[in-house]
């Protein structure tokens, strides 16, 4: 499928929503209602939990907060209900923004089991409030009016909602396709990775948090002024995984899934509704089992949901094709860049390091400096603490002893996205890319320090002159590194060796003062190895300085001015490669000694 | 508060820390083996109050009924697998396995609902009767997808809940019941406090059952291989471990739990269908206490809950959960404070 066929297939469903009004009848209509406010709280599920990998358990309870607020502030107030909008937006966000400022650095399961508590809780809180009316809730909460228009006609809310839920699709979009998306669409990657390009985990994922607690929100003040009554049952857990089934039963991996899966969990418990009290008396108590129970079918044979199932069906036929064009064509005015220091100028100095793990030294007092323009190998056999030592001058461990310095400051101790934001770019060992996200992306996700457009910018477009610097500088470096005319292939369909070139490009899309490379060889076959060899001298010959961890002594030796070994978790010697090669110390370490 | 009420709210929170202790134990023993949150551990229970109920009133369990539907669903998915692998040899095994054995229990539980009947046997016939429970529901929910993420078994667990007490409220109704009290008696200690023999019978079932639970672990092949698999899948499966029979060993042991709390706690609380979920949830609550790994740490965190719970609702009375549940929070933070886990990466979207 081409992206113009993309387009007539969205601008064909965007008519056919249109006419439901029209066309349908009152329960068609009011249904269509209930499936647009289900597809907002889902939409936010897909970009919480499907794309930025944090599951929800609560989200019910942020509709519940919403719709509360804007019928408190109605009915107990006599406010209009657009002041009732900003209110319950406000009391969303502020409330995502507590909850998320204390769960979210939760690890692992602890996250969704903690949505678990706070769902219970809130949902409890308004079965318990007076001035929520306890478990009879408000009534009576007006209409909408526009102007001198009342939406009291769910026909004439239909096409609120609806419009709601394509601006709120389109900012989605938007915002996956952006800045702040490429981080939300690496927070699975973990925290590290996001660290390794300046970007601060826990803050993406707070975003994310609130922009899905907000898009909630809407379907909340939505739901109000539509039933025009609130009470504590439709907000519990029970409602919140009724959301991620909606959810789930889409497909968690794209925006779509938030809307087919909603349309398909209504339509799915509407048809239960009418055909099981033809079967049976009843029907009530099988409803809940027999959706509990497609739930799991659903879990047990398409775990990717409608969406996966429509994909694996279609053959890749409904995939997207992304036209290879290079650059529009308009020139593009390229990042600033980082004023370099002058060659020979010490950039790195580490003094004295010293880690220890309990009982164990894994560095003892290692000293060594980093000049511009110089390529560095430190090296060392196995267990030696090479790793170690690379873990401390990036920041992502911290030293039990000892200083760094880079560019003129005291690192040490300092956290290791402001030490990228600096200027030091590294790659990891074991490769961690994005494996769904395309070589583009990818590498565009380096330059993320170096530009500033957040959520808000990104799902209005208004950051499309960035965007375009940044896409045009992913470009160069994709062709720095020789992947030129690749940019939308899959990173994960990578082999190994091309997957380590492709981190050279991310730390290089840093506009970075040193580039560390962790372990670069390290898999590589040897035709592999020989590319990368061959990437690294041309960056030394264009000025990079670089600094390679690597276990592998044939590699470097060509490749590196100066060489610091390591043994024991101790420096052994530091020198030329030459002089190096012939030391007996290093000799001895790496194939033990002779007497 | 005085210090007369602060005693017996003590004393009432200990009775219910050693309900919820039990359940935590069941909780963290499924979890640590299967890596699901067995949210579904206090229908199980509900379902055993309610069955011992039944056979008070003189009525046959529509547990039975129950059992019998899982038993012969459990049948159907074993079948259907072991046919597609080609296994076609094994298939009486299984039918006498998965369709059989879990009638027996069935057939004792109707003989149980004769009348005059002793209640110690009846009780005996409840427990066994809900022993298969968890098991069988494993077999056809869990074990297909045993290779899942944490997250997939959590929802399917929750989904698994709902089930369950839709289930419930078919074969049980919608009525609460409560049973005949177990111990009769108080137990006066100094200047009239008096401890009703009903909570020292849950206290020391509690004391009893963790020190067997203990010894069980410590001391046998099938608890060491229990403690094996939870350590390290893989490693475990090396040595000649089976995964899914350890699992199964965890689910009846965590049904034989669930079971035991039914029967303590349905002299003291009128239980309906859905009643578990709460009880559950706090048991749930004590076993993140322990970080879904520690047996001790889980059983402070029982008995904390316990407490918490029997002095929150003194204050308020209808804010008591929100406290209990709420009390999560604070302590998720300081477990993943006091946790430096490693660096780990999410699985990727089922596309």
């Amino acid at each position: 499928m081409t992206r113009t066929q993309l387009r007539w297939g969205i601008a064909a469903v965007t008519v056919l929503i249109a006419l439901v009004p029209v066309m349908a009848g009152n329960f068609t209509v009011s249904l269509m209602n209930d499936i647009g406010i289900g597809a907002l709280v889902a939409l936010g599920l897909v970009l919480l939990t499907g794309v930025g990998g944090a599951t929800s358990f609560g989200q019910a309870a942020f509709v519940g907060i919403a719709a509360y607020s804007t019928a408190w502030l109605t009915t107990a107030q006599g406010q209009s209900p657009w002041v009732g909008l900003f209110f319950a937006l406000a009391l969303t966000g502020l409330s995502a923004w507590l909850i998320g400022m204390l769960t979210l650095r939760l690890g692992g399961h602890f996250l969704p089991l903690s949505t678990i508590a706070w769902g219970l809780s809130i949902a409890m809180l308004f079965g318990n409030v007076d001035a929520l009316g306890r478990h009879t809730g408000l009534s009576n909460i007006p209409p909408l009016r526009i102007g001198g228009w009342s939406l009291v006609d769910p026909r004439a809310m239909y096409c609120l909602i609806w419009l709601i839920v394509g601006l709120a699709t389109l900012f989605s979009h938007n915002l996956l396709a952006s800045r702040p998306g490429r981080a939300i669409r690496s927070l699975r990657g973990g925290a590290t990775l996001l660290a390794s390009v300046g970007a601060d985990a826990y803050r993406v994922r707070l975003t994310l948090f609130i922009t899905a607690a907000l898009l909630a929100g809407l379907s909340g003040w939505l739901y109000a002024h539509l039933n025009r009554f609130v009470s504590p049952a439709p907000f519990d857990v029970r409602a919140s995984i009724e959301y991620l089934l909606m959810a789930v039963a889409g497909g968690l991996g794209q925006l779509a899934g938030g809307l087919l899966g909603s349309a398909l969990v209504l339509v799915l418990k509407n048809a239960l509704q009418d055909v099981l009290p033809m079967l049976t008396q009843r029907a009530g108590q099988l409803e809940a089992i027999a959706f509990a129970s497609l739930f799991i079918l659903l879990l047990h044979f398409a775990r990717g949901g409608l969406m996966g199932f429509l994909r694996r069906v279609s053959n890749g036929r409904l995939q997207v094709r992304q036209e290879s064009a290079a650059d529009s064509g308009a020139p593009v005015e390229p990042l600033p860049h980082r004023t370099l220091p002058e060659r020979g100028k010490c950039i790195l100095s580490v003094k004295g390091a010293v880690k220890r793990f309990g009982g164990l030294v894994a560095v003892n007092d290692v000293s060594f400096d980093v000049n511009a323009g110089e390529v560095i190998g430190l090296i060392g056999p196995n267990g030696a603490g090479k790793s170690t030592m690379f873990n401390l001058l990036t920041c992502t461990l911290s030293m039990t002893g000892g200083h760094v310095r880079f560019l003129d400051r005291d690192i040490t101790g300092m956290p290791q996205r402001e030490v990228a934001r600096l200027g030091l770019a590294r790659t990891f060992q074991h490769v961690k890319l994005r494996p769904q996200m395309s070589l583009l992306d990818n590498v565009a996700l380096g330059a993320y320090a170096r530009t500033g457009a957040g959520v808000l910018k990104a799902g209005l477009r208004l950051d499309r002159d960035e965007e375009r610097q940044v896409l045009h500088e992913a470009r160069r470096q994709l062709a720095r590194i020789g992947l030129a005319g690749r940019e939308h292939e899959l990173a994960g369909s990578l082999p190994l060796g091309t997957q380590r070139i492709l981190e050279i490009a991310r730390a290089l899309a840093a506009d970075p003062v040193l580039l560390v490379l962790d372990e670069p060889a390290a898999g590589l076959r040897r035709q592999e190895k020989m590319a990368l060899g061959e990437l690294l001298r041309k960056l030394r010959d264009e000025g990079v300085t670089i600094l390679i961890v690597e276990h592998d002594m044939d590699f470097v030796m060509k490749l590196v001015d100066r060489l610091v070994v390591m043994n024991f978790g101790s420096k052994l010697v530091e020198g030329a490669p030459a002089t190096v090669r012939t030391d007996e110390r290093v000799q001895a370490a790496y194939l033990g000694s002779v007497a | 508060m005085t210090w007369d009420v602060a005693l017996i709210l003590g004393i009432d929170g200990l009775g219910n820390g050693s309900v919820y202790l039990l359940a935590g134990l069941g909780l963290v023993l499924i979890f640590s083996v299967t890596r699901v949150v067995f949210v579904p551990f206090g229908d199980v229970a509900a379902f055993a109050a309610l069955t011992l109920a039944a056979f008070e009133t003189g009525r046959v369990p529509p547990t039975i009924g129950l059992v019998l539907t899982l038993a012969a669903l459990a049948t159907v998915t074993e079948v259907v697998h072991l046919v597609r692998r080609g296994d076609v040899a094994k298939v009486p095994k299984a039918i006498g396995l998965w369709g059989l054995v879990p009638a027996v229990p069935c057939g004792l539980a109707w003989l149980a609902a004769m009348p005059d009947v002793p209640a110690l046997l009846q009780i005996l016939a409840t427990i066994l009767l809900v022993v298969p429970i968890a098991p069988l529901l494993a077999r056809v929910v869990f074990q297909p997808i045993a290779d899942a993420s944490v997250l997939v078994l959590l929802i399917v667990s929750l989904a698994l809940h709902f089930l369950l007490s839709g289930l419930g409220l078919l074969f049980f109704g919608p009525e609460g019941s409560r049973t005949k009290a177990l111990a009769s008696g108080v137990l006066t200690l100094g200047d009239g406090f008096t401890v009703s023999a009903q909570v020292i019978l849950m206290v020391g079932s509690a004391i009893v059952l963790s020190g067997l639970f203990f010894l069980v672990f410590e001391r046998t092949v099938a608890g060491k291989a229990l403690r094996a698999t939870a350590v390290n899948r893989i490693g475990a499966r090396l040595v000649g471990i089976r995964p899914a029979r350890t699992a199964m060993l965890a689910y009846g042991s965590a049904s034989l739990l669930a079971g035991l709390i039914g029967i303590l706690i349905a002299p003291v609380t009128t239980m309906y269908y859905d009643s578990g979920f709460i009880i559950g949830l706090k048991a749930f609550v004590a076993a993140i206490i322990g970080g879904l790994v520690s047996y001790p740490m889980t059983a402070i965190g029982a008995l904390a809950v316990g407490l918490v719970e029997s002095f929150a609702s003194f204050w308020s009375g209808a804010l008591k959960d929100v406290i209990v549940f709420s009390l999560l929070i604070p302590v998720l933070m300081l477990r993943s404070y006091l946790s430096t886990h490693s660096e780990e990466e999410e699985d990727e979207v089922d596309q």
